[in-house]
């Protein structure tokens, strides 16, 4: 039922714990600092090639930006009669997620005083390409399941281990875009 | 205000809470009233479902100077026996309670509350809200997209499934009221479907011995709100998955599901005709299982340590909770009700602004308000795990009693 936080000193998974304990309390006293927008940016390369970048975002009550900007390129494969120029867009919500629940877990286990040694995850997801081919309605576009298979070795028994990948998916944003409803809003400018 | 009452000591509320505190003043002879909206124990006799039974064990509700002397210790007392408990209760030591008046209002200066009421204004030096924890049910935002067609209930509301009408049944919530609701109503052959989000799944029994029996042995329902390493989310905790029976049974997701209801994932949107349920179902029952089997180890840990192994039932090992391919939305138009089991959020309209917090929640440090002279009793781990038990209100009732006769001796010195 409770679950015992300890911070062991000895153990580091490279995540400043301090930090986001700290930040989790100043931004309880301070709700509206906690409000960030993320953006992201995407140009038309050719055919279904195009290019998003990310650099600024808002956050902490004023503009932020990353060390760098920051681009990826996402196409579709040969098979699609496409020219594979960088990973299809489905792909890139496989990586969020992978990168999410992984940061959650490195995060989680270095709160709880568990050192990591590796962690592997496989993430696969299941799609009717009928649904975006439009040749039955009945089939969604999106996927219809996704199987996250973590490796973890860590000094930790088997169920401390899939305690923090309880708690990750908890935690994870890209976890609560996947699994819960979004509004969405799209405009010609 | 001279026309006012004065007491030293005003009540709100005449439960299990306001008594606990009522007896701890009258054994150290401080003056003071209790003020019920209705009668003794008024929501257990009017705002409970038919069924309900406690969730703890009858031998379990030890009250200040009081306890269970029936015939049936392991037995569960039915939501009109703990009404009969704690008007008993009132009678053994003659509570000063005033029945049938409601506080409008609490303003305080210069070290006096001024408590108006539907029969006029008390003046008072100290006041302790009592007024529970379950009167207010929660029900979320979503609720108000839910169709008009849709009939929406609370636990507040619900009385059997006689008293729901046509259509299937959506149960929001899978603590202890969703469950055996949802329960009651699929056992009484209708369609339920269950959605269901954090919880936390204990079996009724282990190793032969009721679950509140070994969290009391170990001392689990004794941590203190100063001892636990994050006590917001402590409070935050969910009740947990119980039914008090005669025959002791076990109520989890598996039974339900066993015996007909749908499970899906939390309800979380409205899109069209569609209720959406979350696709995190299956991480909320790994969670709950997670923290099932670590609860029940240290149960095993502490029957070793203390040589009780022999005199227990061998350890056992629970099934996991079926997770399947939850469905992620629902037809509502084949819905008639929505049961909102999604918990309580207790209100305080008659208090200042000042006293609560952004959400409406009281401000207090182990029952202790921002103003001198203003506690609280009887809120989820508002000073132990068991706070919001029959059973555990009572220690918190005792220091809270000497924190409070600590401030009216300091109030008498200053003046």
């Amino acid at each position: 039922m409770t679950i015992t936080e300890s911070t062991n000193p000895t153990v580091d998974n490279g995540v400043n714990v301090e930090a986001l304990l700290g930040a989790r309390e100043a931004l309880t006293a301070a709700p509206q600092a906690a409000r960030f927008k993320f953006a992201a940016t995407n140009e038309w390369v050719s055919g279904t090639h195009s290019r998003t970048t990310v650099n600024e975002f808002f956050g902490l009550g004023e503009a932020q930006s990353h060390r760098q900007p920051y681009s990826v390129d996402t196409d579709h494969p040969e098979i699609f009669a496409a020219s594979d120029n960088g990973p299809t867009p489905p792909e890139m919500v496989l990586i969020g997620l992978a990168g999410c629940l992984t940061a959650g877990v490195a995060s989680v286990a270095q709160n709880r005083g568990i050192q990591l040694h590796s962690v592997k995850a496989t993430v696969e997801g299941n799609m009717d390409v009928g649904g975006i081919l439009g040749i039955d309605p009945e089939i969604r576009n999106g996927y219809s399941g996704i199987a996250v298979r973590f490796e973890i070795d860590a000094d930790a028994s088997r169920e401390e281990v899939q305690a923090v990948v309880a708690q990750s998916q908890k935690r994870s944003a890209v976890f609560d875009v996947v699994t819960n409803p979004t509004t969405v809003v799209v405009e010609v400018a | 205000m001279n026309n006012a009452r004065t007491t030293d000591v005003l009540v709100i509320g005449g439960g299990q809470a306001g008594l606990a505190m009522s007896r701890c003043l009258t054994d150290r002879s401080i003056d003071h009233v209790v003020l019920e909206r209705a009668e003794v124990a008024n929501s257990w006799t009017t705002e409970r479902w038919d069924s309900l039974r406690l969730l703890t064990p009858n031998w379990m509700s030890r009250l200040p100077g009081f306890s269970y002397q029936g015939d049936v210790p392991d037995g569960f007392m039915t939501a009109r026996d703990i009404a009969t408990h704690l008007d008993t209760y009132r009678r053994s030591f003659d509570a000063p309670v005033r029945t049938g008046v409601t506080v409008t209002r609490i303003t305080t200066s210069d070290g006096q509350h001024l408590v108006e009421t539907t029969e006029g204004p008390w003046s008072v030096r100290a006041v302790v809200i009592a007024t529970g924890a379950c009167s207010n049910p929660h029900v979320p935002s979503i609720g108000a997209d839910m169709p008009d067609y849709i009939a929406q209930v609370t636990p507040i509301d619900y009385r059997n499934a006689g008293h729901i009408g046509d259509g299937s049944i959506l149960v929001v919530g899978a603590s202890a009221s969703g469950l055996q609701i949802a329960d009651e109503l699929s056992r009484s052959g209708r369609e339920v479907t269950l959605a269901v989000g954090d919880h936390v799944r204990l079996p009724r029994t282990y190793r032969g011995m009721d679950i509140h029996w070994w969290m009391d042995t170990i001392g689990q329902l004794d941590e203190r709100h100063d001892e636990v390493p994050d006590i917001t989310r402590a409070r935050r905790l969910p009740s947990l998955q119980l039914v008090g029976s005669p025959e002791r049974r076990t109520l989890d997701l598996n039974t339900v599901a066993a015996n007909g209801v749908d499970l899906v994932g939390r309800l979380v949107g409205r899109s069209g005709h569609s209720a959406q349920f979350s696709g995190s179902f299956a991480n909320m029952c790994a969670s709950a299982d997670l923290k099932q089997q670590r609860l029940l180890r240290r149960l095993d840990e502490y029957a070793t340590m203390h040589g009780l192994n022999a005199e227990l039932g061998p350890a056992e090992r629970l099934e996991p909770t079926s997770v399947g391919r939850q469905a992620l939305d629902l037809d509502l138009r084949s819905v008639g009700t929505i049961v909102w089991a999604t918990g309580f959020r207790p209100v305080y309209p008659w208090l200042d602004d000042s006293l609560l917090d952004a959400r409406g929640r009281l401000i207090h440090d182990g029952g202790v308000l921002t103003v001198p002279g203003m506690y609280v009793l009887g809120l989820p781990f508002l000073r132990r795990r068991k706070s919001s038990f029959i059973d555990g209100v009572g220690p918190d009732a005792q220091e809270l009693s000497t924190h409070l006769s600590g401030h009216l001796d300091r109030a008498f010195a200053r003046t």
